[in-house]
């Protein structure tokens, strides 16, 4: 059964994942459509970050189903490469490789990974990190930039691989204020361009702005759920109530 | 030659002193000096580049799923670390040596198939990789796994992930540890003497039982070890250096 735009691009069926004894994801579903923005919420521990990274099958689930694009991301004889290609994660601590130059950390992955052809790659690398405004940066190495750069050619070595779904996991939550503003600024363009975007965050006003779907998450499971209009003005359940209560 | 003022130079200094430097004015001594010194470069050079793929190599493999390659490998690790490298060496050629077989040569004797200086080289390379193995495992574990799991979520498998990412940080890690171990990688390759391996102290104790100028003769294998050693320490700096991670640190 082949996938068509139409249907959603991440779809995750009762996911129970758990660390040894520790159950974190106790039955989380949600679909995503081509080109929305979601926004998953919660306290610390709730397993968001979990949750994005059985997505990209960075970690195994125990139970339950994750299709990208229709394809099943836990299936054993899984393509990882092929599921990487579609799905870009940037991190929380960018994660950039340091002994290379921002440029460098852009074009390796389709250079090494997708053995696509280095001048083209190039050309791209440029292209986007102009886009991520570091243009003039594109030689300085990760120890020489500010956390809000590294995260935004963290963004820029993701969308390399020109993938079709983004993950977010809290990518502003070790930046100062003031450079989380062109943080958010990179993900809110490459939203409105149509890219599919997961994030987790912690930036309110940035979700209500952004999402078309807010997801609410405590202890493993996806307490509540809604467009933000509805989800920040009448939040129905008591732990949603306090969360919102806590970082509003 | 243009350094014939060298040579008359020591014969006079001989005359003067009694200081005896036959290997710098005998042209017999002075090969055999050389080619000592030429075997111990190379002996180094071979070993050194050996032990250090098998120490990558080694550290590659304890990060295996196979309980048993890590096992094997940390064997070799505890074999190695844990008994002399005389032993070693002795154990290789005298011991695995005489299991070979052997080929006729052209002159119709049996010849064993590895020679002393290739006897050396495996036991020397598979001493100091033993320490490479370890060396390069601490830096491995230096490595942030967050770093790791930003190569796999960009597609990257375990082989191109070592390679690309782990392997670069890591070496910068160990450098220090490596360095040290390589130094002694140099002075340990003069116990291929005891197998007769024409390395630079077998050359030169050959030169002083013939000229019996012991003490000329020790005096400049100290120097000339200070040089090769020298000689490693700088070119490692200056590759400390050079893959210095700009923006951290000085
Ligand atoms: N590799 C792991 N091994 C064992 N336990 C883990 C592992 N990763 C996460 N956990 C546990 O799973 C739970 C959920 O972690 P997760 O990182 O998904 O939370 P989170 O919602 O992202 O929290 P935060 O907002 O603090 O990032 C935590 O209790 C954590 O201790
Ligand atoms: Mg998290």
């Amino acid at each position: 059964m082949a996938w068509t735009p139409d249907q959603p691009i991440v779809s995750c069926k009762e996911v129970h994942k758990a660390f040894g004894a520790v159950e974190v994801l106790k039955g989380v579903s949600l679909d995503v459509a081509k080109g929305e923005t979601i926004c998953v919420i919660g306290p610390s521990g709730s397993g968001k970050s979990t949750l994005l990274r059985c997505i990209n099958a960075l970690v195994p689930i125990n139970s339950g189903s994750i299709t990208v694009e229709g394809q099943e991301v836990h299936d054993p004889k899984l393509d990882k490469l092929a599921l990487r290609r579609k799905v870009g994660m940037v991190f929380q601590q960018y994660n950039l490789f340091p002994h290379k130059s921002a440029l460098q950390n852009v074009m390796m992955a389709p250079v090494t990974v997708l053995k696509q052809d280095k001048a083209e790659v190039e050309q791209r690398a440029y292209r986007l990190l102009k886009k991520v405004r570091l243009e003039g940066k594109e030689q300085a190495y990760p120890g020489e930039l500010s956390g809000g750069q590294q995260q935004r050619v963290a963004i820029a070595r993701a969308l390399a691989m020109n993938p079709d779904v983004m993950l977010f996991d809290e990518v502003t939550a070790a930046l100062d204020p003031e450079t989380v503003k062109e943080v958010l600024l990179t993900i809110r363009e490459l939203a409105e361009e149509g890219m599919t975007c997961l994030l987790v965050t912690h930036e309110m006003g940035f979700a209500r702005e952004i999402a078309d779907m807010i997801y609410f998450t405590d202890r493993g499971v996806i307490v509540e759920s809604g467009p933000p209009k509805d989800f920040f003005a009448s939040a129905k359940d008591p732990r949603t109530k306090e969360f919102l209560s806590q970082i509003l | 030659m243009e350094w014939s003022w060298a040579f008359d130079w020591a014969r006079e200094f001989y005359r003067e002193t009694g200081i005896n430097l036959t290997f710098v004015y005998d042209s017999f001594d002075r090969d055999r000096l050389a080619r000592g010194f030429m075997n111990t470069v190379y002996l180094s050079l071979i070993c050194l580049v050996l032990s250090v793929l098998i120490g990558i190599a080694g550290a590659w493999l304890q990060g295996s799923k196979l309980v048993w390659t890590r096992r094997i490998v940390q064997g070799y690790i505890q074999f190695f670390r844990n008994t002399p490298p005389l032993v070693q060496l002795y154990f290789f050629f005298f011991a695995v040596g005489s299991l070979m077989p052997t080929y006729e040569n052209r002159f119709g004797m049996q010849e064993p198939m590895l020679d002393n200086f290739t006897w050396a080289v495996i036991s020397l390379s598979f001493f100091a990789g033993a320490f490479n193995v370890e060396i390069f495992r601490s830096g491995i574990e230096a490595v942030p796994t967050s770093t790791v799991e930003a190569a796999e979520s960009l597609g990257y498998n375990r082989l191109q992930t070592y390679r690309y990412i782990v392997l670069p940080l890591a070496f910068r890690v160990c450098l220090p540890a490596l360095n040290n171990n390589l130094v002694n990688l140099v002075k340990t390759t003069t116990l291929a003497y005891a197998i007769a391996v024409p390395e630079m102290l077998y050359m030169a104790n050959q030169i002083w039982s013939d000229s019996v100028n012991v003490p000329e003769t020790m005096t400049f294998l100290l120097f000339a070890y200070v040089f090769l050693v020298g000689l490693l320490v700088w070119a490692m700096h200056s590759w400390e250096r050079a893959m210095r991670l700009p923006g951290y640190g000085r």
